[in-house]
Order: C-alpha cells, then sequence, then structure tokens
C-alpha cells in the first residue's frame, strides 16, 4: 500500500484512540472528584492530570489556575488545544477523509459523523457541567467506531497499521492515566488494604471499563499493587498495557519489511517481558520509572514505525 | 407582456399534456404532498453530509464543506431520445480523437485548409510537448463529458466537449443512489436503465490503454489532494476502482518508469487517470512550481512507459475557439454527416460576426474564449446596460478571445423548490468513455439552475444536479 495512506490509517487509529483515552481519563478524575476529600484541594488532581498529559504549559498559557471546569472544558472542548477530545475526533475524521478511499465507506462515514455531532452540539448539549454524558457519548461512538471496523474492513496492511497505531496509543494512553493515579495516590504501601485506596483504583477500574473483570478474575479486594498487576500485565484485558503491547507486535509482524527488522525486534522484546515478566522483575525502581519508560518505549516504537513504513525521514 | 415562447418542457407538451414517458412519474409525483417531499429532501441533504458528498469550499479547514444542491425530481429521457443521443456523443468523441490526434502528428487538416495553422499553434492549448507522441489505440479523451443541451423543439445541441479533466460523474452515481434509497417504489415501477457499472467499465477502460506488453496493468487516480474541491470523486473513483488514490508525492520517476511509493517499496504505475490539470503534471516541462505533479511524469510518457488518461494537450479540441469546427472535423474526418447540432456560433475575430455581434448584444451570449465554469460570460438578454457596455469594450479590446451565440431557451424540468414543484433550465452532461471501444453508461449528471429564469447550472454558482433516468424501452 502507499506509504501515505499508511501513514493516515496509522494516525487515524492513534488520534480515535486518544480522543477515547482522554475520555476515560476526564471520567476518572471528574469520578473522583465527587468523593469526599478530607480537606483535599480538588485541583491537584486536574493538574496532575495536565502534567502526565504533557499539557501544563500549553493550559498556563490560557488559564491562570486549574479549576476544575477550565481544565476539563480544555481537555475536552477546546479546539485550540490540539490535544482535546474535539480536536482528536477532528484529526481521525481529516485523516479519514485523506484515505476516504481505501478505507470502508461505513468507516468514514462513522468518523465524519462523529466529528460532525460532536462539532455542533459541543457548544450547547455538551459542556462542562455535563462532562459525564459528553464522555459516555465519545465512549460510544468509539464502541461504534471500533465495530465499523472490525465489520467492515479488509484484513490487509490497512488494518494492521491502523491496529498499531491505535494499541500504541493505547499503551501509551493507559500509561499515563495510571501515572496521574500513582501521582495522586498517598499510600506508598502497595500491598494496603482496603480503605483509603479503594475508591480511586476502582475508579480507575471503571474508568478502564475492567472493575467488574477485576472482580472475576481477581477474587480479591481492590489494593494498588493489585490494580497495578491487572492493568499492566493481565492478559486477557481488553485496555491491559500486555494485551496492547502484544497486539502492536503481532500486527507489525504482518507488515514486516526489509528494513523493519529491528522495530521489530523491539516491539517483540516488550511484548516478551510483559508477557514473561511480573512487577518485580519489570519496576524494580518502582511503577512510575517503569511507565515512563514504557512511554520512552512506545515513542521510539512510533518514530521507527514512521521511518521503516510510512515514508518519514531517518 | 412576455411573448417570449415557453422553452422546451421535458414532462409536458406545450399542450400541457404529460409526454408520454414521463406518464408513470408524473402520476406518482401528483400524488405526492408536498409535506412528504420536502421530508425527503431533508432526508437526502443529511445523508449526503453524513456520506460526505462535498464540494470542499477552498480557504476553510474544519471539514467546512458544501453540499451541491440535489433536486429529488428525476430528469426522464425515453429510450428512443437517448439512442439517438448516444450515437451522436459516439460519432462526436470519434471525431475529436481523430483530431488531436492528427494535429499531434500530421496536420492534414490544416493542409485541407479548414483551420488556420495560427488558430491551431498559436493557441495556448496547444502542447508542443506532445507532438509526434504515439499513445496507446491513438485515444486522447479516454474520458470526455460533453454538455448537451435541449432547445427549440426538444432537439439536443452540444453545447461544449470537456476533454481535459471532466468531474461530475460521482453525482451521476450518487445521485441514482440516493433516489432508489429515498424512492425505492418508483425503481419498481419504471425500467430505470442502471448507471451502477461505470466505475467498473472505467477500470476496463483505463486497461485497455495500458502500455502495450503490460499484462496486469497498475491503475491509480492522481489527485491534487484532499482539499481539491473536487476530492470527494477522486477518492471515490479510486475507491469504486479499487485502485491507489494517489497525490504527486507519492510517484517518482527511475530508470524511465513511473513508480510509488508503498510500505513494501517501489511499485511500477503503467496507468494514471489523473485529476490534475496539463501545466501541473509535471514540473520539468509545465509549471516548474507545481508541487502536485511528478518531476520526469512527461519522458515516462513520451517514451510510451506509462498511459496518462486523458493524454496531455487535449484542451487543443475542447477550446471554445475549436468548438465551432466540430461538425466539420466529423465530415472531415468520418466522412459522416453531424448527428448532434452545435449551437451556431460567431468568431469574433471574424470582422461581420464582430459587427454583427456588437450590434445584438442585448440578444446574444458572449463567452470568453478560455472561460469555464460559468465565468467569463455575457448572457445578452438578463444582463444590464452597464454589463453589456463593459463586455463591449473588453470584446473591442481584444475580439480573438470571444465568441457568441445565440441565447438558448434551454430546456425546463419541473424541479422542487421553496414554493413546490416549478420548471427550472437544465442541462445534460454523459459521460463518453473511449478505449477500446468506445462506452456511454445510459444517462449521465443533469445540472439544473435552481433560480427561476436562470440559465447557468454551474454548482459554483448556485447550480443543483438530478438524478437522469432513461428509460428501458
Amino acid at each position: 500500500m502507499l506509504s501515505r495512506t499508511a501513514d493516515h490509517v496509522y494516525w487515524l487509529g492513534r488520534y480515535a484512540e486518544r480522543a477515547e483515552n482522554l475520555a476515560r481519563t476526564l471520567d476518572v478524575q471528574y469520578r473522583l472528584s465527587l468523593l469526599p476529600h478530607e480537606g483535599r484541594d480538588d485541583r491537584q488532581g486536574w493538574a496532575q492530570a495536565l502534567a502526565t498529559l504533557g499539557l501544563e504549559a500549553a493550559f498556563a498559557e490560557r488559564h491562570e489556575s486549574p479549576e476544575p471546569h477550565k481544565v476539563i472544558d480544555f481537555l475536552a472542548f477546546d479546539t485550540g488545544n490540539p490535544s482535546s477530545i474535539l480536536s482528536c475526533l477532528r484529526a481521525a475524521r481529516e485523516n479519514a477523509h485523506a484515505v476516504r478511499g481505501s478505507i470502508s465507506s461505513e468507516m468514514w462515514e462513522t468518523f465524519n459523523s462523529t466529528w460532525l455531532e460532536a462539532r455542533s452540539q459541543a457548544p450547547t448539549r455538551f459542556t462542562a457541567l455535563n462532562v459525564a454524558e459528553f464522555v459516555d457519548w465519545v465512549k460510544y461512538r468509539a464502541h461504534l467506531a471500533r465495530g465499523v471496523v472490525l465489520g467492515s474492513m479488509l484484513r490487509d496492511e490497512s488494518y494492521h497499521f491502523m491496529q498499531i497505531g491505535t494499541f500504541l496509543e493505547r499503551a501509551d494512553g493507559v500509561a499515563r492515566l495510571l501515572l496521574v493515579r500513582l501521582a495522586c495516590a498517598q499510600s506508598a504501601d502497595d500491598d494496603a488494604p482496603v480503605a483509603p485506596d479503594y475508591y480511586p483504583w476502582s475508579v480507575l477500574l471503571r474508568g478502564l471499563s475492567a472493575f467488574e473483570i477485576f472482580r472475576r478474575v481477581s477474587r480479591d479486594t481492590v489494593s494498588l499493587g493489585r490494580v497495578l498487576e491487572f492493568v499492566i500485565l493481565h492478559q486477557h484485558v481488553p485496555r491491559s498495557i500486555y494485551r496492547s503491547a502484544n497486539l502492536v507486535h503481532e500486527n507489525l509482524r504482518a507488515v514486516a519489511n526489509a528494513q523493519s527488522r529491528e522495530t521489530e525486534r523491539r516491539a517483540g522484546l516488550l511484548h516478551a517481558e510483559l508477557r514473561f515478566g511480573t512487577l518485580q522483575t519489570l519496576a524494580p525502581g518502582g511503577s512510575e520509572r517503569f511507565l515512563h519508560d514504557l512511554l520512552a518505549r512506545t515513542a521510539d516504537l512510533s518514530d521507527r514505525i514512521g521511518r521503516d513504513f510510512l515514508g518519514h525521514p531517518a | 407582456m412576455d411573448r417570449t415562447p415557453l422553452p422546451y418542457d421535458e414532462m409536458y407538451s406545450a399542450d400541457g399534456h404529460v409526454r408520454p414517458h414521463y406518464a408513470a412519474y408524473a402520476d406518482w409525483l401528483t400524488r405526492q404532498p408536498d409535506d412528504t417531499l420536502r421530508q425527503k429532501r431533508a432526508e437526502a441533504d443529511s445523508l449526503f453530509h453524513r456520506v460526505g458528498i462535498t464540494f470542499a469550499v477552498y480557504g476553510e479547514q474544519d471539514g467546512n464543506e458544501r453540499l451541491i444542491p440535489f433536486d429529488i425530481i428525476p430528469r426522464v429521457l425515453s429510450a428512443d431520445e437517448w439512442r439517438k443521443l448516444a450515437a451522436g456523443l459516439r460519432q462526436r468523441v470519434r471525431a475529436l480523437n481523430a483530431f488531436v490526434g492528427d494535429i499531434y502528428h500530421g496536420q492534414e487538416i490544416v493542409a485541407a485548409g479548414l483551420l488556420t495553422p495560427e488558430q491551431v499553434f498559436c493557441n495556448p492549448q496547444y502542447r508542443p510537448e506532445m507532438q509526434g507522441v504515439d499513445v496507446p489505440g491513438g485515444i486522447y479523451a479516454h474520458i470526455a463529458g460533453i454538455d448537451v443541451v435541449r432547445a427549440g423543439q426538444g432537439d439536443f445541441y452540444v453545447l461544449e466537449d470537456n476533454l481535459r479533466v471532466p468531474s461530475g460523474v460521482s453525482y451521476m452515481l450518487e445521485d441514482r443512489k440516493m433516489m432508489m434509497r429515498l424512492f425505492p417504489e418508483l425503481f419498481a415501477q419504471n425500467h430505470v436503465a442502471p448507471v451502477e457499472h461505470y466505475p467498473d467499465r472505467l477500470l476496463e477502460n483505463l486497461g485497455s490503454v495500458a502500455p502495450a506488453g503490460v499484462a496486469d496493468p497498475v491503475v491509480v487516480v492522481l489527485t491534487p489532494g484532499a482539499h481539491n474541491s473536487a476530492y470527494f470523486e477522486h477518492a471515490f473513483l479510486a475507491q469504486q476502482m479499487g485502485v491507489e488514490l494517489v497525490e504527486g508525492q507519492d510517484l517518482f520517476v527511475r530508470d524511465g518508469f513511473v513508480y510509488m511509493r508503498t510500505t513494501r517499496g517501489p511499485q511500477r504505475v503503467d496507468v494514471i487517470y489523473r485529476r490534475i490539470d496539463d501545466d501541473f503534471l509535471d514540473p520539468l516541462v509545465f509549471r516548474p512550481d507545481s508541487v502536485l505533479g511528478v518531476p520526469g511524469l512527461m519522458s515516462a510518457y513520451r517514451a510510451g512507459r506509462v498511459t496518462v488518461a486523458n493524454a496531455i494537450g487535449t484542451g487543443i479540441a475542447d477550446d471554445k475557439s475549436i468548438y465551432p469546427y466540430v461538425p466539420a472535423m466529423i465530415r472531415f474526418y468520418l466522412g459522416e454527416e453531424p448527428l448532434l447540432n452545435n449551437v451556431p456560433t460567431r468568431i469574433l475575430r471574424r470582422k461581420d460576426d464582430l459587427a454583427y455581434t456588437l450590434a445584438h448584444l442585448d440578444e446574444l451570449v458572449v463567452k470568453e474564449v478560455h472561460g469555464a465554469g460559468g465565468y467569463g460570460m455575457l448572457i445578452g438578454p438578463t444582463a444590464s446596460e452597464a454589463e453589456r457596455e463593459d463586455f463591449r469594450l473588453r470584446i473591442l479590446a481584444s475580439p480573438e478571445k470571444y465568441i457568441a451565440q445565440p441565447t438558448l431557451a434551454l430546456s425546463t424540468c419541473p424541479t422542487f423548490v421553496e414554493q413546490g414543484v416549478a420548471p427550472r433550465h437544465i442541462d445534460l452532461r454523459p459521460f463518453v468513455l473511449s478505449g477500446r471501444d468506445i462506452t456511454i453508461v445510459p444517462g449521465g449528471l443533469t445540472r439544473v439552475a435552481l433560480r427561476a429564469g436562470s440559465l447557468v447550472v454551474n454548482s459554483s454558482q448556485g447550480g443543483g444536479t438530478k438524478d437522469t433516468w432513461v428509460l428501458e424501452a
């Protein structure tokens, strides 16, 4: 397939997934802000979210302090922020538009109507005041898009590049979400029982659509250590980092070319480490360092894929 | 009181009776309340938006794209009308292809004195780079969009031959799809000839003109990019044919062949269905500032290693200054009498035509020879005194740049507008494919001037489109 086309479908996958990850991050922060605070400042969590998403400076250019409604507005609706949900939905649509001849018509129509609806409803139906409704809508549209991709897209290179984009972005997004929560967590004890950890971490699980799965497979109480292990390493949880790395590797193998051997090796190594490692072996320096390292590795893979396949300059 | 006779109406005869081939549709239409029609039209609009059948508006981002208005009342042609029209179109396109081949080889038509050398060689549409270049099958205009109108008693006139990069075929196909979705019952009642196989025929046609010796040709569609106003059509045709939609940056020339950059390395390209004007195709030969084209393409093309459709230099045959000579071409190359009328045209480089035109500006349509899209045109009867005066000065300054034609009373077709169903002027652009054979899918794109009385059907000037039905006997 054309390198330029592959580039567009790759970014279509990334932006669509990024919009969903952002919605889930907003969801978690918002739900937590509804819990009793015991005097803690609501703004800390929002500031942490901005920092972990790398948007502190961009936010500071527009607003003085991270008032919750301002952060929500900035992350969800501000089209001047290229990383807002609305901007990501637009970027996904623009990438789909550029390759509308190479993806299925149903896919194009889905991404196009998601953007048209978001744009027309954002100032009226969707606002910072009812962000929960907006998050639900974004998730619903993401589910729909996923279904359309699964149900209508030829399993050729286009599909594989889109999957690579999707799962690299998912690994990145989930790692960032964990980092936000780790920075906010007060307990240093990884195995602390229920009490203060339960609410923040169960909210995080719900944000990843994984709370019920956690209950079913872990049959244990919610603790920081268990949640980390579950979200990072579980083989069958749809949004686990392990599963994302696995799918990046698998789809990369399907498109391998003469120059992609090293990229494939690095993706395979990440996959294998997560497959056979434990939190103790993977994160001797602590979970946060491990997650930052993971972000660097996904960024490296993305650069290498750009050079090996997508016609980006070396 | 206005004594102008009413123009030919597609549905009603002069005495107000429904024409036989419209009978079934007219009967159905009278039973539809305006509210139903309004609701169907709204449904069509929202579907077109979702599907993104839009026109990019230059200078605007964010998917701010406009719909071309779609009218839900079809234009219907009887089997007999179509048979005659199609025969005339075939004849005309055969002659036009012969003409382009002649111009770029022996110029027999000039030797015979039908055209002067300066009319050909001083024409900006003449491409000296094409002189002596042989193209597969001698075909230059692989895809022709011939604009046809009806006037007088319903006679067909060719208004314009579009032989460079004619567009609009995607609207022909999408309009049909929309009609079948909105009014399936109509297609059960009326035997409408299908058009959906056009992309199939197009692909076959492009394959048939591949360079000699290529067994399984790789065809691509070359687009200026997603911000071009016709991008939807480019993407649509590539998708429907199952071929790559490429931009200039995706192609390169190496060792005399054209390749595209793919995720698995370079791949040979044999046929380029280009939707870019000649001027932008190859910065080494044409406009050096073009970033849309492919450096070296022209050399590969001249060496016969890639086919470009339409060929470079076809503009010499669809130029308005050459148009008046098409009937003569048909006689000259084919030895046949033209089956379709040309609009009687005055050529203002001729003194007597110039004098007549200046004396009758209020009756005539004056066209700039190199204008397109309804620009650079004076419609005498509807223009103001000031506009006519302005045009008079422009004509006097350079008469050779203009032609003049009588104002044709274009036929009308019932159209659903704000006030309800009312007659509006229409034209027709059938698409003629030339390769090993000539193919025309029955029908074409009907464009309609939505403003009452307006004769300008171009989408850039507020025109809309209609589904075009050719009834099967």
